[in-house]
């Protein structure tokens, strides 16, 4: 969503072969809702795509119901990268499923050198059944524990296939390879579509704060004055472990418009030349996220 | 039935061990009919006596296991090396053994040029020969303030761009995040660009686009010239992105009656799933011609020693740097050893450090209990670390190897200082502990990494002298007849060629090297020095200075 016309947000998906990225890939795209999602692959090989999605499909790009596509960028991302931000059919984000020998950080930097698009988060996938056993491997174990420890957001999925006491076990040992990421526990990859692809900022602009019956649990935060952005994006990504995203806009204390994104524990703040409406959606993870959990925040944001 | 054709020679080399030397070799239909003296292949029919080469010596046309025809495409840029070297139309390039030479260099080439936006771009570029002195985008503004201009390195793995290049990428401005790119007092990137991720959105500014480096008409013309000058008549295009339609281009290419090299471009594993690119190769493999043999694969497993991205076992880098990166799978690279075992396919697999070696051979073992085959020769590529154990596996498994010999002369002290140590410099590309262990063997230059030239790589492995002058591996040399063997047939094996090229015997192919000197009576230490007056290939003459 290049709302701010800061470019097309990237959002990249990693995580060891078997972990789920097809299968999540496929939930986010049947549950776009309007949104126009572009998937890129490293290869067209095993076809990632559900049959029924298909509308049609070259050499280069699947076009996906709902608007959305998938490509394969083979070994030139950033040329994909900057086809995908010219196109004339607008994109409001982009995920790029990486391979399982990838390196999320490096291909984060590389989109972090293409115009157009902005790097959003690095969300790794782990099976909740193999993570261990496959961090262990003879060969693949730092290339699998690095993945972990680049990750903004850790999925654990495929939860249904052990036990609560191994949820638990597994999460914790999660938590000691990265202690920043928030753990988002999940079956089939059925994951939140705004926790991964961070859609929620529009909520601003539907009802200002407001819960939905489903989906995570959300809280808008609405500054009056100009604020410390920075000193707010830090804390909502530091110190508020059980919020997952939190994306947004407030105004410095220079008067400037910034935007603000947090996935996890990594945080951006953008300049914006555009009038918007102050406010920040946060998405929560566990139990509803409530005002009196933020008073040192609210106190930052004088509210 | 054509022609017979007789050549004579002051010696032929056959490496055929019931007739190792002989004078004379008829030649019909492209292919050798006889050896031996004038008398008895007189008895065949009529024939013409050649007389070109009565003072020349011949061996069998060299085979290089493993180049790319990048090294005829890097030459429409400027040479910029720190080492003399021909270009494919001979001519000699002087190194630049200052800074102050390579801008020189390119700043005559750039009043050479006509059109303002056209880029300009050299390449070969090794600081490491000039205290690795740093170039920035300031140097090489002096070259052009308007033109983009970039200097890729040696290694391949840096790229200094001018003002204009970082302007065209939109790399020129403040905020750049990137451990690739230095960034300058200014905020703004120096120019300097390290690595693959930070060279790749910027090289094809300056000139580098992966299509002209991966080969088209012009690049295989040229690769054809440097073969000739080599006194190579087979060679690889080892990882190419090979599709129907580039073959068609190959095709016309190689069928040309000048075109002077068999060309083995072996496709890529990358960027399409195992069986797409079975299917692939096993398509292109029946469009097969005499001077363009397709049907094989290469996988690559890891990066490289120097760039520190190869895979190390215990204990890793002599520096202390991370451990490098996989490139493939093994879950994706034993479900293709799988399916090209079942399909009768080849695959070559490049493993630098020895624990992408040892991954390749415990991928390969699981695979060939399930799909037993008899003579599948998979070779490993590089395999500059692998020790005595893991090359008696390879025997037990039936694999090749082909060892990158010419890493001892250019990083051979980088190597034992640096990379991975005294010890383990020492047995890199350990040419001798192969042949002993019984692994059938080549020796390779990678070019353009370093220059096609397996007599320079022969040198290489019988005396491992590496730049400063010492002798690194002495128990890992080799003989001189050993390292002949290993350009010819050992090459062609690896291949599964030996019984068309790599030694002059009767029914074999008429590829011959010209040489001035008999590389036997010249001996090991000057085995590089022989000068090549050109090849027969396919029974047709080849003079490297008539090109």
């Amino acid at each position: 969503m290049n709302l701010a016309g800061l470019g097309i947000p990237v959002t990249v998906l990693s995580g060891y072969l078997g972990a789920g990225k097809t299968t999540l890939v496929n939930h986010l795209l049947r549950n776009a809702d309007g949104q126009k999602l572009a998937v890129l692959v490293n290869e067209f090989g095993a076809l990632p795509i559900d049959k029924d999605l298909i509308e049609a499909a070259d050499d280069e790009v699947i076009s996906i119901a709902g608007g959305c596509i998938c490509c394969s960028f083979g070994s030139d991302l950033s040329a994909a990268l900057s086809q995908l931000s010219a196109m004339n059919q607008p994109i409001d984000h982009i995920l790029i499923e990486a391979s399982g020998v990838a390196r999320p950080e490096a291909i984060m930097w590389s989109v972090g050198l293409v115009s157009g698009v902005l790097p959003d988060g690095i969300v790794i996938l782990a099976d909740a059944e193999t993570i261990q056993k496959a961090a262990r491997d003879k060969y693949m174990s730092d290339t699998i524990l690095a993945q972990l420890q680049a990750a903004d957001l850790l999925i654990l999925n495929k939860i249904d296939l052990v036990t609560e006491e191994e949820v638990r076990v597994t999460s914790s040992w999660l938590a000691l390879q990265n202690e920043n990421a928030p753990i988002i526990p999940i079956t089939y990859g059925k994951v939140e579509r705004d926790i991964v692809l961070g859609h929620c900022v529009q909520r601003i602009y539907a009802k200002g704060a407001h819960q939905d019956a489903a989906g995570p649990s959300t809280l808008t935060l609405l500054p009056k004055h100009n604020i410390d952005v920075l000193e707010l994006a830090q804390t909502l990504a530091k110190d508020y472990p059980n919020i997952a995203r939190a994306k947004g806009f407030a105004t410095n204390k220079s008067g400037e418009k910034i935007l603000i994104q947090v996935v996890g524990s990594r945080y951006s703040t953008s300049i914006v030349s555009k009038e918007l409406p102050d406010g920040i959606v946060c998405l929560g993870l566990g139990e509803t996220l409530r005002k009196r959990h933020f008073k040192r925040l609210l106190h930052l944001l004088k509210i | 039935m054509g022609k017979i054709r007789i050549f004579s020679a002051k010696k032929i080399i056959t490496m055929n061990p019931n007739q190792p030397e002989t004078t004379h070799v008829a030649v019909r239909e492209g292919r050798i009919l006889s050896t031996g003296t004038l008398e008895e292949l007189a008895i065949w029919d009529d024939y013409t006596l050649d007389e070109t080469f009565h003072n020349k010596i011949l061996i069998p046309g060299l085979v290089e296991g493993h180049a790319h025809v990048m090294a005829g495409a890097l030459w429409r840029h400027v040479y910029c090396g720190y080492f003399d070297r021909a270009d494919p139309d001979g001519n000699m390039w002087q190194g630049s053994k200052t800074i102050a030479d390579v801008i020189e260099l390119l700043q005559v080439a750039e009043s050479k040029l006509k059109y303002p936006a056209l880029p300009l771009a050299g390449w070969q570029f090794d600081p490491i020969y000039m205290d690795n002195q740093r170039v920035t985008r300031s140097d090489l503004d002096q070259v052009s303030a308007t033109r983009p201009v970039g200097v890729l390195h040696a290694s391949g793995h840096i790229l200094n761009v001018n003002s204009k290049a970082l302007e065209l990428a939109d790399l020129l401005r403040p905020g750049i995040n990137h451990p690739g790119i230095p960034l300058d007092k200014d905020g703004l990137p120096t120019g300097e660009l390290y690595g693959p991720d930070a060279i790749g959105p910027v090289s094809k500014y300056v000139g580098f686009d992966r299509a002209s480096m991966e080969g088209d008409a012009d690049a295989l013309r040229a690769f054809g010239k440097i073969c000739v000058r080599s006194g190579v008549t087979t060679i690889t295009d080892l990882a190419a992105r090979i599709t129907e339609e580039s073959v068609d281009k190959m095709l016309e290419v190689t069928e040309h009656p000048t075109f002077p090299a068999r060309i083995v471009p072996l496709r890529i594993f990358m960027g399409a799933s195992a069986k797409d690119t079975i299917d692939l190769v096993l398509s292109l493999k029946e469009r097969s011609t005499d001077q363009l043999r397709l049907g094989r694969i290469k996988a690559v497993a890891d990066g490289s020693i120097q760039g520190f991205s190869a895979r190390m076992r215990w204990p890793g880098y002599f520096n202390g740097a991370p451990n490098g990166l996989w490139y493939t799978l093994p879950e994706q690279l034993g479900e293709l050893y799988r399916l090209a075992l079942a399909n009768g396919v080849q695959v070559h697999t490049h493993t630098n450090g020895d624990e992408a070696t040892e991954m390749a051979l415990d991928t390969l073992a699981p695979a060939l209990n399930e799909v037993p085959s008899v003579d599948h020769r998979f070779t490993l590529q590089h395999c500059q670390l692998a020790d005595a154990a893991q090359f008696r596996r390879m025997r037990n498994m039936k694999m090749c190897v082909n060892l990158f010999a010419n890493h001892h002369f250019y990083w051979g002290d980088e190597h034992y200082r640096l990379t991975v140590g005294p010890e383990r410099a020492r047995r890199m590309n350990a040419c001798r502990t192969a042949l002993e262990m019984g692994v059938p063997m080549a020796i390779h230059s990678d070019a353009p990494i370093t220059p096609l030239a397996p007599l320079f790589t022969a040198w290489c492995a019988v005396n491992r002298l590496t730049l400063s002058g010492r002798v690194q591996g002495d128990g890992e040399k080799i003989s001189i007849q050993d390292a002949l063997y290993a350009i010819t047939l050992g090459a062609a094996y690896t291949l599964h060629l030996d019984g068309e090229i790599g030694s002059v015997e009767i029914g074999k192919k008429a590829d011959f090297a010209v040489l001035e000197q008999d590389p036997i009576d010249i001996g090991g230490a000057n085995i590089k020095d022989i000068e090549i007056w050109g090849t027969v290939q396919g029974g047709r003459v080849f003079q490297a200075k008539k090109l």
